[in-house]
């Protein structure tokens, strides 16, 4: 009977070891995939042997009531995040992040000025462009209005599900100019015509969440064409895809590390950001994934043939455009909201 | 009885009449037995059943503008509804707004009112931006200024109704029912109103996966009924495999399997039935194909074990009176089945309504379930109230049905079916 | 099987049922056996045919933090789970078979309850619950969740092996002089033992395989293997999540044939031998 009479204290000793309070590890979370894998080699892993900080990685795919809910219930598991622009400012204003003390990170001068914010620091300008399989697409599509056209491309397409990005290309396609864009989705009519659009598509719509997903979708023969992240077509094309980019009509954006108000290990997190937003593991990190990087020491040492692929090359700019934050900080919510019960129809 | 054991009263050496004795130590009895179920109760009460109460508790709690602007929400008890509220409703208005500005209650407020009528988060936060006002300054005057939407009646009944303990307003919500200016229950517009659609189709797809699985399962119980022990046993082993097997590795399979050049195009375009791969994954097909795979097993445990009970010689007794064979099995052998049928499908039925992961791994947006939404307004939209009145839902079709099951059917599910 | 003098149409049927059971049975193994080859993969595509045969994929996961820190969570989460709910319900299976009193079966219904309730609702529900607390994204809350999910299937599977128990033996130790303590693990445990085992079993195999409640409550700290297979899918499927997938699979057969010996033990303790 020994063995049966080991089972209660084993179990209150499993217990009081589960209920153990958490050690200095930083958990950081990003939006998974190749860029994670990316961020692994050039911040995650060299920081750890710097530091002796063990970096916890997790993902999400931009979901902010992730953060609220942590916020508000007091219980903030997550270190570090990455955000996107009209996420870092609504959170800001709603004080879902600390405000940054840039004397633990760096001069705000040694960046270039959209990366230093209140409550985030740029980590890398990335964009979402259009991606086409070239194996299996006879012709290259150029434009929205390319992708739109299912007569002459036949297949499915891939979209972002959420209303960002989306209702953009839906009117880039219909012919708006993209200087007009923002200006038209924020009037009702425009708003109108943009799902007017996307109901046309949806029947050849696959939507996608985590930015890996459209490279495999893409490489397995779903898609013909795609919204993706730029850096995860490089990613993909190393693996031998003979996929390719249009940057017509692509929209770039800055992605920013934010710390959660109330972050357990604000230390370890503001000497994970200190590391990550130096010059050499920033050069380090575009040199896996094609994203531009912010502080401007890396900028100035870029290696000509990775500034070339970069969503911020010039020839790369030539009909792209950088998200309205504004807009989508005022209009944000409400369209998700809609977007979200005409997607679920 | 009583006779007895009031001779035996009598014969009683001790004081204590034995009849009281016995009662003693059976009440002794019960409450030991009883302590031995306390520590698991209060674990299910204090782990499951108290958070799932309070759960639904939240479909009708309003808690957001009520905590955080209490003053305003007070002034506003006495006014009319007409025309703007007094002074006292800005001053008060402009001072909570200020104290929560920049907090994530502030969010919580823009959300709560956002939800009645879309417009209301740019309101809310434009107005803060402006805060606190200077001291002395006209609350009405500067409110308005900051954002006109202050000067219209509506704007403040949106934050009365809103600031109301209680509302119905997500459980209507979840029946795309909303309510008017008057109070009256009316039907949300077609562009809103997703929720009846979305409960029709988690029964139609519980339905169809129920009958696929009905149609698969009663020839291999049947099969499986009238094989000898050991090789029922042999197949037994093949049909718990996959019940065994973690879900997520049945789903990564199938996608394997139903991806664009995956097996089941292959086999396909090699059998000449297609030329082109076909769309298997992300659809309504991927979704029912994995999930009678992973709901099988449930139909054919308990058909099996009801058949295991039909005396074989029921059907040849059928057939030796000359009855024809098929005719024999439909009139005699199928009706003693229906009670393995009826637990089966209701079984399957309800584990299907709860279906979350397998759709939202296999399927498209218009294949979610119910259970897709109240995990989106949890984990993506932040709005407890909805994901709770959802919940309400799908509990109560839920827990319906497993009353008919439990009362008609006998036995609870896991007797059934492990 | 076929008696000699069946018709034609009888052997038609006969031989339709085999092929018809045939390829039911190929449709519920089949998609397990597919992944197990192509996760010995040598390149990275999930795809038949395969270019060559190598281990990367394994050593990839063992190599993997993300993958060792899952499958660690995973042996601290259920095993502690498990052990909750066998010891709670156990006893509580005990006392509810033996007691007679009012409200015995709404009693039982509220323990068998979490089995019943949707899972995403207890997801959401102890979500809610437990973030106040600072019980999400802690070991302690995610075990107390799965104990909570496990318990209905010790109570039921033990209340069965105890409808066959005799009490009177548990009388006659008493009489014999053991302590109720002595009684239970001396007379009453190993009776019950194959029924707690099982119970202990499926309480293990429903944490082990528990994807929703993790989903929420779980930081990536606490990711188990279902949770970060989960991801994996939903990301970036390769065949590392293949090689995962053929370790479950063989833990699965595992448990089922340990299952299945105690059902068998069990049957010949009760004389029911197979025919």
């Amino acid at each position: 009977m020994k063995r049966t009479r080991l089972v209660l204290p084993l179990a209150a000793a499993c217990l009081v070891a589960a209920g153990a309070p958490a050690h200095a590890d930083v958990t950081v979370i990003s939006f998974g995939g190749a860029t994670q894998a990316a961020q692994k080699k050039a911040y995650y892993d060299p920081f750890a042997a710097e530091r002796g900080v063990q970096v916890i990685a997790g993902e999400y795919n931009g979901e902010m009531a992730r953060i609220t809910a942590m916020v508000q219930a007091g219980n903030v598991t997550w270190d570090v995040v990455e955000v996107e622009s009209p996420e870092l400012v609504r959170g800001c204003e709603e004080g879902l992040f600390e405000k940054l003390d840039y004397s633990k990170i760096g001069k705000p001068a040694d960046f270039v000025p959209e990366a230093v914010t209140e409550c985030g620091i740029g980590t890398f300008v990335w964009s979402t462009a259009l991606a086409y399989n070239a194996d299996t697409l006879k012709e290259a599509p150029g434009s929205w209005a390319d992708f739109w056209d299912v007569a002459r491309f036949p297949g499915k397409r891939g979209l972002r599900k959420g209303a960002k990005y989306t209702l953009e290309f839906a009117l880039l396609s219909d012919g708006v100019a993209p200087q007009d864009v923002y200006r038209e989705l924020a009037s009702p009519a425009g708003v109108a015509r943009a799902f007017a659009r996307l109901d046309q598509l949806k029947p050849h719509i696959v939507w996608w969440e985590a930015g890996a997903q459209p490279p495999q979708l893409l490489a397995s023969g779903d898609l013909v064409m795609s919204s993706v992240y730029n850096g995860r077509i490089a990613a993909a094309r190393r693996e031998g895809r003979n996929l390719q980019i249009v940057w017509n009509g692509s929209i770039y954006d800055f992605d920013y590390w934010a710390i959660p108000k109330g972050s357990p290990n604000l230390d370890q997190a503001y000497q994970f950001i200190e590391y990550a937003s130096r010059p050499a593991p920033q050069a380090l990190m575009s040199a896996e994934v094609p994203y531009g990087p912010t502080h401007k020491a890396a900028v100035a040492t870029m290696d000509p043939a990775v500034a070339a692929t970069l969503p911020t090359a010039p020839a790369n700019l030539v009909g792209a455009f950088a998200t309205d934050t504004a807009f989508w900080v005022e209009y944000g919510e409400d369209l998700e909201q809609r977007f979200n019960a005409w997607a679920a129809r | 009885m009583t006779t007895a054991l009031d001779s035996l009263d009598a014969a009683a050496l001790s004081g204590t009449p034995l009849r009281r004795q016995l009662r003693r130590a059976e009440r002794r009895r019960t409450l030991w037995l009883l302590a031995l179920i306390a520590p698991l109760a209060l674990f299910v009460l204090a782990s499951f059943i108290v958070p799932i109460a309070s759960l639904l508790g939240r479909a009708v709690d309003n808690p957001e503008i009520h905590h955080t602007l209490p003053d305003t929400v007070a002034t506003l008890g006495d006014w009319s509804g007409e025309g703007l509220p007094d002074a006292v409703a800005f001053a008060a208005l402009a001072r909570e707004l200020a104290q929560v500005k920049g907090t994530p209650a502030i969010a919580e407020i823009s959300k709560r009112l956002n939800r009645e009528r879309p417009g209301s988060r740019s309101v809310v936060m434009r107005t803060a931006r402006g805060l606190p006002l200077a001291e002395g300054a006209d609350a009405r005057a500067a409110l308005i200024a900051l954002d006109p939407a202050w000067g219209e009646a509506e704007t403040w009944r949106v934050l009365e109704r809103a600031g109301r303990p209680y509302t119905a307003f997500y459980l209507l919500a979840a029946l795309d029912r909303s309510t008017d200016a008057e109070g009256r229950v009316v039907a949300l517009p077609p562009e809103e109103a997703i929720y009846l659609d979305v409960l029709g189709r988690t029964f139609t797809m519980s339905l169809v996966v129920t009958l696929v699985c009905l149609v698969l399962g009663f020839p291999l119980a049947y099969r499986m009924a009238t094989l000898p022990v050991r090789h029922a046993n042999t197949l037994m082993i093949l049909v718990l495999l996959p019940f065994w097997t973690s879900v997520l590795v049945r789903v990564a399979a199938w996608i394997v399997i139903l991806q664009n050049e995956g097996l089941a195009n292959q086999f396909l375009m090699w059998t000449g039935l297609t030329d082109t791969p076909q769309r298997l994954l992300f659809n309504r097909f991927g979704v029912y194909v994995a999930m009678v795979h992973i709901l099988l097993p449930f139909m054919v445990l308990p058909l099996y074990s009801v058949m295991k009970g039909i005396p074989p010689v029921y059907l040849r007794a059928a057939v030796s009176l000359g009855c024809p064979p098929f005719r024999s099995f439909w009139k005699i052998y199928f009706p003693l089945t229906l009670p393995g049928i009826g637990a089966g499908c209701l079984l399957v039925f309800i584990v299907c309504m709860g279906y979350y992961i397998t759709p939202a791994l296999l399927g498209g947006p218009g294949d979610q379930m119910i259970s897709y939404f109240i995990a989106f307004y949890t984990n993506q939209a932040v709005n407890w109230g909805m994901a709770a009145a959802l919940s309400a839902v799908l509990l109560t079709a839920t827990l319906v049905l497993y009353a008919i099951y439990s009362r008609y059917l006998g036995g609870n599910a896991a007797g059934q079916v492990r | 099987m076929l008696p000699p003098y069946a018709s034609l149409p009888e052997r038609l049927w006969h031989h339709a049922l085999h092929g018809l059971t045939g390829l039911i049975l190929l449709f519920l193994v089949l998609p397990i056996l597919v992944i197990i080859p192509l996760s010995f993969n040598a390149d990275s595509f999930l795809m038949y045919p395969m270019s060559g045969w190598s281990l990367r994929w394994y050593e990839e996961v063992v190599a993997s933090p993300a993958w060792r820190r899952a499958i660690a969570n995973s042996l601290i989460v259920s095993p502690a789970a498990t052990l909750i709910a066998m010891a709670l319900g156990t006893l509580a299976a005990i006392g509810l078979v033996r007691a007679n009193f009012r409200g015995k079966a709404l009693l039982t219904a509220i323990l068998i309850s979490p089995m019943v309730v949707p899972v995403v609702i207890v997801a959401v529900a102890l979500y809610i619950a437990f973030a106040p607390l600072g019980l999400t994204g802690s070991y302690l809350g995610l075990i107390l969740a799965h104990a909570v999910l496990g318990v209905p299937f010790v109570v039921t599977t033990v209340s069965a092996t105890l409808q066959g128990f005799d009490f009177n033996l548990v009388r006659a130790a008493a009489s014999l002089g053991a302590g109720p303590l002595t009684t239970f693990f001396r007379v009453t445990l190993p009776q019950v033992a194959p029924g707690v085992i099982a119970g202990g079993l499926f309480a293990f195999a429903t944490s082990f395989d528990e994807v929703v409640v993790t989903l929420f409550l779980a930081s990536p700290e606490q990711a188990t293997l279902p949770r970060q297979m989960f991801s994996g899918i939903r990301e970036n499927i390769s065949p590392a999540i293949a090689a995962v997938a053929t370790i479950l699979i063989i833990l699965s057969t595992l448990m089922l044939l340990t299952l299945e010996g105690l059902r068998r033990r069990n049957e010949r303790l009760r004389g029911v031998r197979p025919v």
